[in-house]
């Protein structure tokens, strides 16, 4: 493997840290999503449903490689001279929509899940919007959504082995570019599995003690 | 945005659908063919076998798609007796790396979905199937695989959606699927947007498609709907619905 320990050491936290900005983003926007789908008025409803049915029904890599070579275009388009997109960036932001579209699914059912009596009780004790859904529907919510949302993000993990492609230095590169310099691709690409796997594991593992930590409440 | 250019893309795409459709039907009936013994040795089995069933499903399900691939297509080279041998006809080639990779891919969660459904067909009815006489392939044949096959087709319809949207990776072994036909036309005419939107919204039919297919077929093969409970009404009307007895107030 020569040099490339330190390389696969420095695409691990590439990947980690990719994951980490765009889970975080996609959850915060995911969020907004499925709050604003619940309560809002119908057109904006369908909005959000036109933009979950889109991002879920196409490729990742098609999004990533769209947001990528379209991003450098419309970024040169704005500066008047030729600007490349950061591939960090446009992961970023392609996997954040990714996991937004299909976090907002999950948290959209999740919020329809919880007993309507809850709201009403919330509602009857006084409570105002706003607390009925910090103190009310919120913690129940999560707790119902955890699973679906562990899964959000094992596949995330997986997706950002596709942001190689547009060049991103990342466990999945290293091992191309080591493959080809070395030639030993099955080496390389088996050191990769094996990465992806234990981060995958990791997730697994979290996910299951955060499972049993917050069961979902009332099963 | 250029209309013209996305119209030349809708004209030119298209023909990428073939192999975009060979890659995705392939490789789901290969997964699902291989997928139905092993889900059975994974919920029923001797627990060595469920377990040696549990780490495939989980290796593939753990590592990225894009990894698999490139370890056939790529790594496989590297063992000498690989190239040697006359398998290396097929490994050689970047359609058939591919289509194996989606079907081993496939199978590992097609595998897992059927194993869920297989685990969740009530007890009884295969108790009754027993006291009736049949035996255990018997069994499994015509009482417990159908009922788990209805029990998954939910999450099976997810799968046939994410394979669609997995072909896609087809394209960075060198095969001019519909995403490798939208990187061909981009890297010649400089124009991302308007290319890969052109292919993201054939993409988008696709998958509706499939989705609207797999709600069809759900609609065809579910039981205990109204219509066939009415008739069964109808035939004995004596007995009360399980809903509507009055238990006794408190």
């Amino acid at each position: 493997m020569g040099g490339f320990t330190t390389q696969f050491a420095v695409a691990l936290t590439v990947t980690i840290s990719l994951a980490f900005v765009s889970g975080c983003l996609g959850t915060a926007f995911g969020l907004f999503l499925a709050i604003s789908k619940g309560t809002a008025q119908p057109r904006l409803n369908s909005v959000v449903t036109a933009y979950t049915t889109v991002v879920r029904g196409v490729p990742e890599l098609l999004i990533i490689l769209l947001i990528y070579f379209g991003g450098t275009t419309l970024a040169s388009k704005i500066a008047g001279r030729y600007v490349e997109v950061n591939a960090f960036t446009a992961g970023v932001i392609a996997l954040s929509v990714v996991f937004s579209g299909y976090a907002t699914e999950v948290f959209r059912g999740a919020i329809a899940a919880v007993p309507a009596g809850q709201t009403e009780a919330a509602k009857s004790l006084g409570l105002n919007a706003w607390q009925r859904w910090v103190f009310i529907i919120g913690p129940q919510m999560l707790r119902l959504a955890l699973p679906a949302y562990g899964n959000l993000w094992i596949s995330l993990f997986k997706d950002t082995a596709l942001v190689s492609i547009v060049g991103l230095t990342d466990i999945m590169r290293v091992a191309y570019v080591g493959a080809g310099s070395l030639r030993a691709p099955l080496t390389f690409y088996l050191a990769a599995a094996a990465l992806y796997l234990s981060l995958t594991t990791v997730t697994l593992l979290s996910i299951q003690l955060a499972e049993r930590r917050y069961p979902a409440l009332g099963r | 945005m250029n209309l013209g250019l996305m119209f030349d893309a809708l004209v030119v795409l298209p023909s990428g659908v073939g192999l975009t459709l060979i890659l995705t039907v392939l490789s789901l009936t290969a997964g699902f063919l291989l997928s139905v013994p092993l889900a059975f040795i994974r919920a029923f089995g001797r627990p060595g076998l469920s377990l040696a069933v549990l780490a495939y499903t989980y290796v593939i399900r753990g590592t990225p798609m894009l990894v698999q691939l490139f370890l056939l297509y790529y790594g496989l080279a590297q063992i000498e007796a690989v190239r040697a041998s006359i398998f290396w006809v097929i490994l050689r080639d970047p359609l058939w790396c591919a289509l194996l990779t989606f079907s081993l891919n496939s199978a590992a969660h097609t595998t897992e979905i059927l194993c869920r459904g297989l685990q969740s067909v009530p007890k009884g009815v295969t108790e009754a199937a027993t006291s009736l006489g049949l035996k255990r392939f018997q069994i499994a044949r015509l009482v417990t695989f159908p009922i788990a096959f209805r029990i998954s087709l939910p999450a099976y319809g997810n799968e046939v959606v994410g394979m669609i949207k997995g072909s896609s990776l087809a394209s960075t072994v060198t095969l001019l699927e519909i995403t490798g036909m939208a990187r061909q036309m981009v890297s010649t005419t400089f124009a991302p947007y308007e290319i890969f939107i052109v292919a993201g919204a054939i993409y988008l039919s696709l998958t509706s498609i499939a989705v609207k297919a797999m709600q069809f077929l759900e609609r065809r093969l579910s039981t205990g709907d109204r219509p066939t409970r009415r008739r069964k009404a109808r035939l004995r009307p004596a007995l009360p619905d399980h809903e509507i007895t009055t238990t006794p107030l408190p």
